[in-house]
């Protein structure tokens, strides 16, 4: 009989995601999308995920829009800063592949290829959608808990 | 130790908690005063303009809504305008209700929106969330509509892509009849609040000939008490023929900032249900197949204020040149006069008030040379901006107006 692998994140930040939100020159509507999540209608906090002020305090990366050249940088190191275990979630279709934005000569990459720039084995999850509505985003976060 | 008196400088971004959009600003502070603020917008610069100009016509608005997740039906119809303006036409009536309709829910989704950062600014969450609670219905509306929350894809150039489901229009009206309500609650709320007035009143006076000097549009110039509105002034769309008001105050502070956007919004619930009742009949397109050579200019109003496009065509089927000159981009400069000399405390309320959206403004960015500082300077800059006029004039065969001499810019 098949094991089933243990999630990858450890039970008690499963329970409880801390996601810090980093809009790279996306268009706003990912991160308006993002942060209808917070408010009545969906309120993830009731599940226990927090936005938080800071990396360091972060489980899971939110990225939203295309890395332009200018926001490369700050954005690998705001992934750095983070403690591991810590895994990434791409919302939208320009932060899983640069979307319409592709053939822009501004955009350094999608944040996937960014990110495995600094950590070539990140755990990274992907919510397509231009901008995904909001049960898609939950959607996407309980699956990347959920993963092995 | 530091000399406690001497300014010191307090660097915010690029990301930032309470900033949805990367940008960078280095506050200069003396004790609580802020003396000087730098800010650095580039991080969204992806080169749309450019982009633009390798996509055909009909993929132009679709890419334009992506400007700005807020504003876009702005961006499209105001692109729409541009190439309309320069070919000269008028589109269907029943096109420019569409538009309209589209126009108006845009701008309840934005209003709402800005309410509740204001709120979620000065640390009222209360307030953030109330107002996002009742933006939902309206993402709701747009979804009922165009199918989809924000990005309809509807705008074409020569009129809409799609008509609107005419049979869910009772349902529409039965959202903005509740709308009504909970706005009308909401605003006497925040009205009524002693702590929001308290904290909003008097912060970050733009005075009226303050506005006027930095050029500023929308609902920052109405709250300084200056009665411009593209929607009245050069009206486009369903505008002329509905029944609606311009909002003005003359406080120039953020409460009448605030209070500007929340009574424009019951004048855009009016203009959707006139606009819902007196749905004209007729084709929704034009079916425009070619744009011979020439330049237009497009003015729409958007939430945040006119936004100005301007599109040059060589007569292929792309645009040779487009240029977006969004809201923001005259709004921003006005935290100079309404920021400085404020307290720390109040500066992001100050900057938020104006509404600012990075990724609409932040269309060009400066060449460095390699060890740093700018490539051209200033007067580089103007000088090749100089030359490339007159190469396109050359090409559209006219004659420039001579400009203002370079010792106006220089100092
Ligand atoms: S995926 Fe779409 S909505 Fe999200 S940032 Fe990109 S263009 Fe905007």
């Amino acid at each position: 009989m098949a094991e089933t692998a243990a999630p990858f994140l450890p039970r008690a930040l499963r329970g409880s995601p801390w996601v810090f939100h980093v809009g790279t020159s996306g268009c706003n509507n990912c991160d308006i999308e993002i942060a209808d999540c917070l408010t009545p209608r969906f309120d993830v906090e009731r599940f226990g995920v927090r936005l938080v002020g800071s990396p360091r305090h972060a489980d899971v990366l939110l990225v939203s829009g295309p890395v332009s050249l200018a926001c490369r940088r700050p954005l690998q190191e705001t992934w750095l800063d983070m403690p591991s275990p810590r895994a990434a979630l791409l919302v939208g279709a320009c932060a899983c592949s640069m979307g319409g934005y592709r053939d822009a000569y501004g955009v350094a990459g999608p944040a996937d290829r960014v990110l495995r720039e600094v950590e070539p084995g990140a755990r990274i999850a992907y919510v397509p959608g231009c901008p995904p509505k909001p049960e898609t985003i939950i959607a996407g976060l309980v699956r990347l808990l959920e993963a092995p | 130790m530091a000399d406690p008196s001497a300014p010191s400088v307090i660097e915010i971004g690029p990301f930032h908690p309470l900033l949805e959009e990367p940008v960078g600003f280095s506050l200069t502070v003396e004790g609580e005063r802020v003396v000087a603020i730098e800010a650095r917008m580039d991080y969204i610069h992806k080169g749309l303009e450019r982009l633009a100009q390798e996509r055909t016509y009909d993929m132009v608005p679709i890419l334009l809504e992506r400007i700005c997740g807020i504003c876009s039906v702005t961006h499209s119809v105001c692109f729409c305008h541009a190439v309309e303006d320069l070919l000269g036409v008028a589109i269907p009536p029943r096109a420019a209700y569409v538009r309209t309709i589209l126009g108006e829910i845009e701008r309840l989704h934005s209003h709402l929106l800005w309410v509740g950062l204001a709120g979620h600014f000065i640390g009222y969450n209360t307030v953030f969330m109330w107002a996002w609670k009742y933006r939902e219905p309206v993402c709701d509306l747009f979804e009922m509509l165009t199918g989809h929350r924000q990005n309809s894809a509807m705008p074409l150039v020569g009129g809409v892509r799609r008509d609107l489901p005419v049979e869910h229009f009772p349902a529409a009206r039965r959202i903005l009849d509740e709308l009504e309500g909970q706005v009308e609650r909401l605003t006497a709320a925040v009205l009524d609040d002693p702590v929001l007035a308290a904290r909003l009143g008097g912060v970050g006076v733009l005075t009226a000939a303050q506005a006027l000097d930095y050029g500023v549009v929308g609902p920052t110039a109405r709250a300084s008490g200056l009665d411009t509105d593209v929607r009245r002034d050069e009206p486009y769309g369903a505008y002329g023929e509905v029944e609606w008001k311009v909002v003005t105050r003359p406080g120039g502070d953020v409460l009448s900032k605030a209070v500007v956007r929340l009574l424009e919004i019951p004048e855009s619930i009016r203009i959707l249900r006139q606009c819902m009742d007196r749905m004209p009949p007729g084709p929704i397109d034009l079916g425009l197949l070619h744009v011979p050579p020439g330049e237009g200019i497009g003015r729409y109003e958007a939430p945040r204020g006119e936004d100005v496009h301007y599109v040059r065509s060589d007569g292929t089927n792309m645009p040779a040149r487009l240029k977006v000159r969004a809201p923001s981009f005259v709004n921003i400069p006005s935290f100079r006069a309404s920021c400085l000399g404020a307290p720390l405390a109040d500066v992001m309320i100050t900057l938020a008030a104006c509404d600012p959206c990075y990724s609409c403004t932040e269309r060009a960015v400066a060449l460095l040379a390699p060890g740093g500082g700018p490539a051209a300077g200033v007067p580089g800059l103007l000088e090749a901006s100089r030359r490339r006029t007159l190469e396109v004039a050359r090409e559209l065969g006219r004659r420039p107006a001579p400009g203002p001499g370079p010792d106006r810019w220089e100092g």
